[in-house]
């Protein structure tokens, strides 16, 4: 999974969307695959505004990556940074989980990664 | 100028939908001056040349475009009116080297016959030579026969045209895409061309984020990712979205070389999705499980009374263990729909689209109506019609909020009850009864 997927997710639980701890979610004992994908300017700038920008701080501090700008570039600010153009496409594209589990801060539940597919069906009293 | 474009006549209801939704996505004001579900041949005015073959390079529907020279009811008509209304381009073409063809619909020209319809246009002063391959211009006589002519002895055609060639579509790629070569498919894959078409129609492109919430092998997911969008999806079974080893969705999308192209895909139930509530997605397209083939099933416990206790097995949370699949309850597909409309409103951006097919009994009686909401208008309904049921294709496009009346708030459909699939879902209890009439 994607760490651009991971920024538009949160818990599925529905009694967990109201809050804000169930967003972003935490990847545990994650594994980390990276892939070199071609960059596109255009899907960047589009992906841009629809970025929840802390919660992608929070993953990149979580995952270890090296710390973003404080509040999200602008698509002018992002054009005229090669370095930060190339670390975005980076880290939301070619970076991905390929093992471990996503917890939600909320209400505690793990949801599990097998062979980059997270899967979020809930158990029943969960539901 | 008035240009014709070239459809197939197949998949009729679909053909202006993808045109239109196409001008949208290029951004060209069209104008449709003549079209009938009966012809191929539709009339229309663009701002230019390059708007034509622009307007007309990725569709599957169409097969040509061109640039009319004139139009008639017989030759002798159709000579005057070359004459009348494009003797002004004549000069352009004198030199160059270029090639007469023929293309005649519910009719049919022998090469004879076809040479000798050619040299009828001899008037015209092209000085260039001609060749039937490498040409410079291509100029076809277009020619619509009454159907069934030969049947009738009807000698001529009803219309004939005189028109430049411009530019092709981008029908090849559906064998490029055809199922049969698929790594991954299985029995609800949506063909190639009707997968191609709902990508266009729902305006998919590059840079443009997609979503399949029911996507099965992901052939909407391929054929969005085709026209460059990056493609997500998910799937309540968690066995389509895996694949067998090494066959699942990323194989196709690495067959047909499009890997940056694939965005995601995850386990999930739409009902229950992990999404969060924001204007994510550029277009959401899917085919719902109809609970005919494939059952419409949603996360719970058929007895809303049972299951709200964790379960534990020799002392370990059951739900935690590798094993565990969680119990799915059958679900209504009006519900659905209703649920795919309310995500549509929320994640959609200004102007995004959402498609999804829909089965619907032929017979007016027990058709299913189109589902409605005030965010979403719709676009177009296309129809391909079976037997006894017919599937639809329904667009809608999100409307800015600034633009939803304030009035209109959405009647909520009463509640579906019952428990068992025939209880919940209408179209599978007609289709199992063979959508006969109560007492017939």
């Amino acid at each position: 999974m994607k760490l651009l997927t991971l920024n538009f997710l949160t818990c599925a639980v529905k009694s967990c969307k109201s809050t804000s701890a169930s967003f972003p979610l935490h990847p545990k004992d994650c594994e980390l695959v990276s892939d070199t994908l071609k960059s596109d300017p255009k899907l960047l700038f589009n992906i841009l505004p629809r970025l929840d920008w802390s919660a992608l701080s929070t993953t990149a501090s979580e995952l270890g990556f090296p710390g973003l700008p404080p509040s999200a570039p602008t698509k002018e600010e992002l054009e005229a940074n090669e370095k930060l153009f190339h670390d975005l496409h980076t880290l939301l594209l070619e970076t991905h989980i390929s093992e471990g589990s996503l917890v939600c801060a909320n209400c505690g539940h793990s949801y599990k990664i097998k062979e980059g597919i997270a899967n979020f069906l809930l158990p029943n009293h969960l539901v | 100028m008035e240009y014709m474009i070239r459809f197939t006549q197949s998949h009729e209801t679909f053909r202006l939908a993808e045109i239109e939704a196409l001008a949208v996505f290029e951004g060209i004001k069209l104008e449709v001056i003549s079209y009938s579900l009966d012809s191929p041949f539709c009339l229309v005015k663009l701002p230019s040349e390059e708007a034509a073959i622009r307007l007309v390079r990725r569709s599957i529907l169409a097969k040509s475009v061109y640039e009319v020279w004139g139009k008639a009811s017989t030759y002798e008509g159709l000579f005057d009116s070359i004459r009348a209304e494009s003797q002004h381009l004549w000069p352009l073409y004198e030199t160059c080297s270029f090639k007469f063809s023929v293309d005649t619909f519910q009719g049919s020209r022998t090469p004879a016959e076809q040479r000798n319809l050619i040299e009828r246009f001899g008037f015209l002063p092209f000085e260039g030579p001609i060749k039937m391959k490498g040409f410079d211009q291509e100029f076809c006589i277009l020619e619509e026969w009454v159907h069934d002519s030969a049947a009738f002895g009807i000698q001529d055609p009803q219309s004939v045209c005189l028109a430049r060639y411009l530019g092709s579509s981008a029908r090849d790629i559906i064998a490029k895409y055809d199922l049969k070569k698929r790594k991954y498919i299985s029995t609800t894959s949506m063909d190639a061309e009707l997968s191609l078409v709902t990508a266009n129609i729902t305006l998919a492109g590059p840079g443009k984020l997609f979503y399949d919430p029911f996507v099965g092998t992901g052939s909407f997911s391929v054929a969005c990712a085709h026209f460059g969008a990056l493609a997500f999806g998910s799937d309540i079974d968690g066995r389509n979205i895996r694949g067998k080893g090494k066959v699942n969705i990323l194989a196709n999308f690495d067959q047909y070389g499009l890997m940056p192209q694939f965005g995601d895909s995850f386990v999930a139930d739409l009902t229950n999705t992990p999404l969060r509530a924001a204007r994510l997605f550029d277009g959401i397209l899917c085919d719902p499980p109809y609970g005919v083939r494939e059952g419409l099933k949603v996360l719970g416990s058929r007895d809303p009374t049972k299951g709200r206790e964790v379960v534990y097995l020799n002392g370990k949370a059951h739900h935690t263990e590798e094993d565990y699949i969680p119990p799915k309850r059958p679900y209504s597909f009006l519900a659905m729909l209703d649920d795919i409309l309310d995500f549509a409103t929320f994640s959609l951006v200004d102007n995004g689209r959402l498609s999804f097919w829909m089965p619907t009994a032929n017979d007016e009686n027990q058709e299913i109506q189109v589902p409605q909401h005030p965010c979403l208008e719709i676009t177009s309904i296309c129809t391909q019609t079976f037997n006894r049921w017919s599937r639809r294709l329904i667009t809608y496009r999100r409307i800015p909020d600034s633009e939803v009346p304030a009035e209109a708030i959405r009647e909520q459909r009463a509640k579906e009850q019952g428990i068992s699939a025939d209880d919940l879902n209408p179209f599978r209890k007609g289709y199992f009864k063979g959508f006969k009439l109560n007492g017939k």
